[in-house]
């Protein structure tokens, strides 16, 4: 099992006046080629969660392992989970730094020890899965678009090759047309080349569509994980801790108060479709 | 008809003019809006939006044609101050908007500046922060409030100068769904309850159909404009655009296109989704 989370808590400030308990007793499991969608209101202790998995954040309690071995042991160098687990932080443009798009992107896989010959050809295939022009790697980065910028940031962790990517809200300020090119490369690689996807997100539409587990996490504790039929289920509750259901289900939902027979655990635009033509047909 | 608040006329903009680096971002817009309406304005990145959102408060002043706001020409320079007063800018990052060290300081930073008198301005802090429903949290540090709080101060910071305008540059993007019920909820409240104009930029379509009119740009120039139950109806001209309908507008759509036409083709909600499948018979 690649990541397993054990009774994980962490506070902020310990000690302190300001001291605040941020996870209280997680424990998780994550299995290799899962696509897990984390969600949870402000606040809810994801981001502190994610930042666990590769070790930028200690914990006050608890232990993560990776492939079994605590990652906070003389077993592993942080260095090799960091390697493992690629984290894409929320607006990763605020990080590029490079004087070029190039250097930005091979900063990750020439500290990793990848060889001087083989970083042109790392550098190329991120690029290229991130659907960036290669005759773009001479440019500044700064002169790029917001929507280019947050692609050479992706594009700098995944040539380092992680088998498990974790993107906290990667589509957070971007348009349509950027937020879908976004998720369409994540769910590129989740398929193509297998990796183990954690997504956090606000938008259920997205994570519904996406994700093959959903984790929904409220005042640091993980208080619902399943299939998104299953979390969806919980369409009050959710709305209790700040979230919703997607638009699809409501709707689905609301004709079924209306004594309509449909299915409402569907939560896309194609799955509802098919349910009202069904209603049409009676018509 | 009275003169419109903002007017456009002939409107076009490039940055780095006469420079090799030339980019023409706005192209020949026309446009009014009239005091008391609520406008949002939607465009994929780089559609010339926040181009034309800084031109409206004289960041910005057109290399061709004009912008009269309130009846000055934005190009008046002895004037841009009063411009300003007139219309507030909301920007998107919550964090770089706000400057003092408690939540009523900021409030009253803008006011200071105008140099209206101190008891004044603190009958404006208190009836903005009333406002926008942040009064309990008057003397609190802007760090410690949510993404929707500090826009909520943002936009508090703006209404104490008295505004008639304010712009809203994608004030909700960097917003959980809870900040941005908090940041539309008081948007709405300035424009019906105070009949404060609103000009909005975003992206997200649940908050342009609240708007009284949709304008669409692309590539700087103003290319689709209506109420919004006329704009959305246009699926496919918005979809070519990369833009979003809401997702029972796409349905709706979709169901036409099956063959369906009882459902018409404007409809906006879910409720209204309901409705009409309640009533066929």
């Amino acid at each position: 099992m690649p990541i397993r989370v054990e009774g994980l808590s962490y506070i902020y400030n310990a000690g302190q006046p300001m001291e605040k308990l941020a996870l209280n007793n997680v424990s998780l499991a994550i299995e290799d080629g899962e696509f897990i969608g984390l969600i949870g209101h402000t606040g809810s202790g994801k981001s502190t969660l994610v930042q666990h998995f590769n070790g930028l954040l200690k914990p006050t309690k608890g232990r993560i392992y990776l492939d079994g071995v605590d990652i906070h042991s003389k077993e592993i160098t942080l260095r090799s989970v960091r390697q493992q687990v690629g984290m894409v932080f929320q607006y990763p443009e605020y990080q590029l730094f490079g004087e070029t798009v190039f250097e930005d992107v091979a900063f990750g896989p020439k500290n990793m020890g990848v060889p001087e010959h083989q970083l042109a050809e790392r550098v190329e295939w991120a690029l290229n899965l991130v659907g960036l022009d290669i005759g773009l790697k001479d440019r500044s980065p700064f002169e790029l678009s917001g929507g280019q910028k947050r692609k050479v940031a992706i594009a700098g962790v995944i040539a380092m090759q992680p088998r498990i990517l974790i993107l906290d809200e990667p589509t957070a300020g971007l348009d349509p047309k950027g937020r879908d090119e976004v998720l369409s490369l994540v769910s590129r690689l989740h398929q193509e080349e297998k990796t183990t996807i954690i997504l956090v997100s606000h938008s259920m539409e997205d994570i519904a569509r996406l994700a093959t587990r959903l984790v929904v996490m409220a005042n640091g504790e993980i208080v619902l994980e399943g299939t998104p039929e299953a979390v969806f289920q919980h369409a009050d509750y959710l709305e209790r801790i700040g979230l919703g259901v997607p638009q699809m289900k409501k709707l689905l939902q609301a004709l079924q108060e209306q004594g309509f027979d449909v299915h409402p655990d569907h939560y896309t635009i194609e799955a509802a479709e098919g349910e009202i033509v069904k209603i049409l047909e009676t018509k | 008809m009275a003169e419109a608040l903002i007017k456009f006329t002939d409107v076009s903009f490039s940055y780095s003019a006469d420079s090799p680096q030339e980019f023409e971002a706005l192209t020949g817009i026309n446009l009014e809006i009239e005091a008391g309406e609520f406008v949002a304005v939607l465009g994929h990145n780089g559609s010339g939006k926040s181009t034309l959102a800084k031109h409206i408060n004289a960041l910005l002043v057109p290399t061709a044609g004009n912008v009269v706001v309130a009846g000055i020409d934005t190009r008046d320079f002895d004037r841009v101050w009063e411009i300003r007063q007139n219309v507030g800018m909301v920007f998107q990052n919550p964090d770089n908007q706000l400057v003092a060290t408690t939540v009523e300081e900021d409030v009253a930073f803008g006011p200071e500046n105008l140099g209206i008198p101190t008891p004044e301005i603190h009958r404006r802090v208190d009836e903005a922060l009333e406002l926008v429903g942040m009064n309990e949290f008057r003397l609190r540090s802007p760090h410690q409030l949510s993404g929707g709080q500090k826009q909520r101060v943002a936009i508090a910071g703006m209404i104490a100068m008295r505004p008639r305008c304010i712009v809203l540059d994608e004030p909700t993007a960097m917003l959980d769904p809870v900040g941005r019920q908090e940041v539309m909820d008081t948007v709405l409240k300035l424009n019906r309850q105070e009949g404060i104009t609103i000009v909005l930029i975003t992206h997200a379509m649940e908050e342009a159909i609240l708007a009284d009119r949709i304008v669409v740009m692309e590539e700087g120039r103003v290319v689709l404009t209506g109420v919004p139950r006329a704009v959305f109806s246009q699926v496919e001209t918005l979809t070519q655009l990369r833009l979003d309908v809401p997702q029972v507008t796409a349905l709706a759509n979709r169901l036409r296109q099956r063959g369906y036409d009882q459902i018409p083709n404007n409809i906006l909600t879910i409720e209204e989704m309901v409705n009409v499948l309640c009533q066929l018979e």
